[in-house]
């Protein structure tokens, strides 16, 4: 820049009224302290790169910027919006990719190419799109927050429901006609309570940071089915419940993500990825669009969005990908959908909170991190829930979190705290992984405390004996564990024969049951009839076999029968909508334990 | 034309401040003269009218007055032009091979831009290395970022350099291809390290497709955080605008975590872990994210880089913060190396997150992924046998415990260990993972069909 380009920076700067004090990475300070309110949403410098205020002291306004600061200058000016930092909500969300604060990929990449550049600005949800509006509200009607104005499809698979926005309410004086309209066109007109008149169209804004209001929040009742036999059987996710998967780099946390974000049986779901790769968003891209959604025969893409800040996007952006996903997660909720939102990772989103506390220089707590750590986890967690909405309707929000500990060591303040604030826990284990025993989570280190509030559910909609037969498998596993102690030690040979059938029938739940093939046509996802069936199959076994030892049979015998290979691989030989078949097996179960009893008693 | 400032008003290890600027950027070029000398630097913060500069070649010799700094207006900036490659650079960017100058075609910025994920391609085709235990089981993808975990003292230079000779795409090879180029960018390595690789890179006569930015041990520390920048630089620019398709070698990245690390305390940043600063995990995402292919482009970035971990501690911030955001490892292990097993590999621990869906039918071969699966699980076991074969001795461990010592040590001594110049196709490769798997009784091969098995071992006697 020539001086002369800089002389008339410098004349402009005193015209404008708040203007850039201090650059420090991606934060900012004006001095001027009346300007702007605590997390106002701000556009700082002559490009007006999105910020939010993060502080405002006696001396000086603290704001952080979602975009790249390189090139910014002291003295640029900092305009505030007056709102805190808000997403627009309305039909498009879904079959679309945002960045962090909710600017749509696609149309950043007509806007500046392949690689981003700073300070675009893109509206959020496309304006021209016009949508087949049902409009429901009529004349006279008396509306609420979150009363539903207007449907229209926003894919085939998703009706939208277009809500009064929460806090606002009134009387009805006109609505518009069914037909077509764009999101920023006038659907209903009411009458607030002051007697002014306000505008109601397809699509709001709303706070990121601030929850969506609930009439009330429901007790848990539901898991949220997932086809993967570890998470349904052993360690479930409630529908409104709030999970963690922890693991170190290569254990399977993003691929284990992925199979949930594609299989559970959730309407809605959000994936934010937080701070990840760039080709894994792309792959979740590329994947989702040819996947087909069993339930309702379209690509996963129609009831899916996906917000990608990957690691090397700007970090405040990154701190705030996560509200964007909960945020879109409640909005959908609302409209009576469960909605699943899986954050990889949160880990990431803790290290921006670290990162932007260390620019403040606030005291740190553990490891870096700030203090208020906790309480950040505590308040995104929270926002999980099976709710009543205002609208009379039922969701949910399930929040399924990633975490990446530094060096795999659980201990680690972001796991440490995670685990206060959910309730299920799937560990993911180093050394299954590198036995590539997928999904890798280990089943002594898990846990989920939902399957109480969801015993009835299983009981109910899948078996009476379920439970029951959960509470075998994690038996039989529990003591596999410490009979693997003393085989490290002395070697299986020693075993007594009731202990080998043990670890014999273990290794048939291990890899026949827990270990799942994500690759596999069938055994990418198992109904719970399915998994239900196989744990029973493979119990009567147990069983029979234990049986077969007492009698004085040695486990090389049954084993010689090819009943363990058998069973273990149920999951590629029974298809999915075949279960008839596993009488096959309780009789081919039924004929080798009599062959081995009679010659037993020949003897 | 640009505004100059005479004299400094601080100077705090590689750090000067300006008081009394005006319209200066943030990270924008900045030159200070002193003695005679130019140094550069760039805008790291700002306060009111204080600039606080990193020098990048130290700030030794500087005093606070006789110091001329000039604002160049600029951001840190590569010239570029096809005629980088076989050219040295230094670590800030600078020719030091005595050619002169580049006739740039354009100008880059070195912090570059992120890819926008929509315009990725997923990366699906897979480079040939020869090298049986990567080949198969840690395949390398175009257009990834694969790291080499090593420690001092192990063969982390040897393999780097058989890998950048081997290399080929779809059978043509590395060396010959007009559209294959390397960039090499050392960090904080010895002279005698850069001179192996600027003399196999020689001998392969691969040295006209290779571009090399040098930062030795003894070079600049501020300086080091700029080269892998640079390198990437031009790595993007060969790849996305001449379309080809490079491999960046960068050695060692714990040395730049290291130079970060020196440079973060002196600005007084709170530390993480290790005393590394907070934002470990975010600097380097902006080197290893520029690996990677673009729609419509036909050229591609894979990043080899090199780690050492302090102490052979795969837990220590640099490996793991690595492992979190690059797609796999390759993890090098002492106990094979002093066993004399070349390249010692460490399997279990290794992987190639990209490599599920660039193998198999119409890729490598159909029966690959079974074949890695079960060579991994298999190998996995041979670890529980011979811990037990510690405890008990090996005379009295079960048939089956002995089967997979066997293979454990026959898969050690021919699967991964192979001479430097030996490259083994993947039909080899693969028949020799076979082979191995022959040892163990069919009823341990768990991870494939029946049928499959059948097809290439033949049926089974019982």
């Amino acid at each position: 820049m020539g001086e002369n380009a800089k002389k008339a920076v410098m004349a402009e700067a005193p015209a404008a009224k708040n203007t850039i004090y201090s650059i420090n990475g991606p934060v900012v300070t004006v001095r001027k302290t009346d300007a702007f309110a605590m997390m106002e949403m701000v556009y700082v410098g002559n490009a007006g790169l999105i910020a939010e205020v993060i502080a405002v002291t006696s001396t000086a306004t603290t704001i952080q910027v979602y975009e790249d600061t390189s090139g910014l200058q002291v003295g640029e000016p900092v305009v505030g919006s007056g709102s805190p930092f808000s997403l627009t909500l309305g039909p498009g969300i879904l079959q679309n990719i945002f960045d962090g604060i909710e600017r749509p990929l696609p149309e950043m990449e007509t806007a500046s190419g392949a690689f981003i550049a700073t300070g675009l600005h893109v509206a959020s949800l496309n304006e021209e799109r016009v949508w087949e509006v049902t409009v429901l509200a009529k004349v006279g009607d008396a509306l609420q927050g979150g009363d539903v104005i207007a449907t229209c499809p926003e894919t085939p698979a998703i009706l939208h429901k277009s809500m009064v926005p929460p806090g606002v309410a009134g009387t009805v004086v006109w609505a518009a006609a069914n037909g077509q309209y764009n999101i920023t066109q006038p659907i209903v007109k009411i009458k607030l309570p002051n007697g002014e008149e306000q505008e109601i169209c397809l699509a709001h804004r709303w706070p990121i940071k601030m929850p969506r209001p609930v009439k009330q929040r429901q007790s848990i009742s539901r898991p949220l089915v997932t086809g993967q036999r570890v998470v349904d059987s052993l360690f479930p996710i409630a529908k409104g419940g709030a999970a963690a998967i922890p693991g170190g780099f290569g254990a399977g946390k993003t691929m284990l993500q992925h199979q949930l974000a594609k299989w559970s049986d959730a309407d809605i779901v959000v994936y934010v990825g937080c701070g990840e790769r760039g080709n894994e968003m792309t792959q979740v891209l590329e994947e989702f669009k040819e996947l087909i959604d069993p339930k309702s025969g379209r690509p996963m893409t129609d009831r899916t969005t996906l917000i990608a800040n990957t690691s090397n996007m700007p970090v405040a952006a990154r701190e705030a990908s996560i509200y964007t996903g909960v945020t879109l997660a409640e909005y959908y909720r609302d409209m009576g959908y469960d909605v699943a939102m899986m954050a990889d990772s949160t880990s990431r989103w803790a290290e921006a909170l670290r990162e932007i506390s260390g620019r403040l220089e606030e005291m740190p707590a553990e490891e870096g991190f700030p203090a208020y750590l906790p309480s950040r986890l505590a308040s995104f967690y929270e926002r999980a829930g099976n709710t009543l909405n205002l609208n009379g309707t039922t969701g949910s929000v399930t929040i399924i979190g990633a975490v990446s500990p530094q060096g795999a060591d659980f201990s680690e303040p972001v796991t440490q705290n995670t685990k206060r604030f959910v309730r299920c826990f799937l560990a993911l284990d180093k050394a299954l992984a590198y036995a590539r025993h997928f999904p890798a989570i280990n089943w002594n280190l898990s846990y989920s405390e939902y399957y109480e509030d969801l015993d009835p559910y299983y009981r109910q909609k899948v078996s009476e004996d379920f439970p029951e037969l959960r509470g075998r498998m994690l038996a039989l596993l529990n003591e596999e564990s410490s009979l693997q102690e003393v085989v490290q030690l002395v070697g299986s040979d020693v075993l007594p024969d009731g202990q080998k059938l043990t670890l014999e029938i273990a290794k048939i739940v291990r890899t026949g049951f827990l270990q799942q093939n994500a690759y596999h046509a069938d055994d990418t996802y198992v109904p719970l009839e399915k998994q239900r069936d196989m744990m029973e199959v493979i119990l009567y076994l147990y069983d029979k076999a234990q049986g077969l030892v007492a009698m004085g049979v040695p486990v090389a015998n049954i084993q010689a029968t090819g009943l363990f290979e058998k069973l273990t691989k149920i999951k590629y030989d029974v298809p999915n909508n075949n279960l008839a078949l596993f009488k096959t097996y309780y009789a081919d179960i039924d004929a080798a334990v009599e062959k081995l009893g009679a010659q037993k008693h020949g003897h | 034309m640009a505004l100059e400032y005479v004299g400094l008003t601080e100077i705090n290890g590689p750090l000067v401040a300006l008081a009394g600027v005006s319209g200066v950027f943030n990270e924008e070029m900045v030159e200070i003269q002193s003695g005679g000398k130019t140094r550069l630097g760039r805008v790291i913060a700002l306060e009111g009218d204080k600039a606080i500069v990193q020098v990048f070649s130290g700030t030794s010799g500087l005093a606070l007055d006789d110091v001329n700094t000039r604002f160049t207006g600029k951001a840190m900036e590569l010239p570029l032009s096809t005629e980088i490659m076989g050219r040295i650079f230094n670590g800030a960017g600078q020719p030091i091979d005595g050619f002169g100058p580049v006739y740039a075609e354009e100008s880059r910025n070195v912090n570059g831009s992120a890819i926008n994920p929509v315009s990725r391609t997923y990366p699906r085709n897979y480079i040939r290395t020869g090298i049986s235990s990567i080949d198969t089981l840690i395949t390398l993808i175009r257009g990834q970022k694969l790291p080499i975990f090593s420690g001092s003292g192990m063969a982390h230079n040897k393999l780097a350099a058989q890998i950048v000779r081997q290399a080929r795409i779809n059978d043509v090879k590395s060396d010959g291809g007009e559209d294959f180029g390397i960039v090499f960018c050392a960090m904080g390595i010895t002279y005698d390290v850069a001179d192996y690789f600027r003399r196999t890179f020689e001998e392969t006569g691969a040295l006209n497709h290779v571009t090399m930015f040098l930062n030795l041990s003894n070079d600049p520390i501020i300086e080091r955080i700029l080269t892998p920048r640079c390198a990437l630089t031009a790595a993007e620019y060969l790849a996305f605008e001449k379309g080809m398709h490079v491999l960046v070698v960068m050695t060692d990245m714990t040395s730049y975590a290291e130079a970060l690390r020196e440079f973060s305390s002196s600005r007084g940043e709170i530390p993480g872990r290790k005393g590394y600063p907070g934002y470990l995990y975010s600097d380097l995402a902006s080197l290893y994210e520029r690996a990677g292919v673009i729609k419509g482009r036909s050229g591609s970035v894979t990043q080899l880089p090199i780690l050492t971990m302090p102490n052979d501690d795969i837990t220590h911030p640099v490996p793991d913060l690595t492992g979190y955001i690059t797609e796999g490892q390759i993890v090098l292990d002492r106990t094979l190396d002093q066993t004399g097993i070349y390249p010692p590999v460490s399997v279990l621990p290794s992987l190639s997150r990209l490599m599920k869906d660039g193998i198999g039918e119409g890729y490598t071969r159909a029966d690959h992924a079974d074949v890695a699966n079960q060579l991994f699980s298999s190998y996995a076991k041979v670890n529980d046998a011979r811990g037990l074969a510690n405890v008990i001795g090996d005379e009295e461990l079960s048939e089956t415990d002995k089967l997979y010592l066997e293979f454990g040590k026959q898969f050690e001594q021919q699967f991964l260990n192979q001479s430097f110049t030996e490259e083994r196709t993947i039909d080899q490769s693969l028949d020799l993972g076979w082979k191995l798997l022959s040892i163990l009784p069919r009823t341990e091969l768990d991870r494939m069909d029946e049928k499959l098995v059948e097809e290439h071992l033949g049926k089974a006697t019982k």
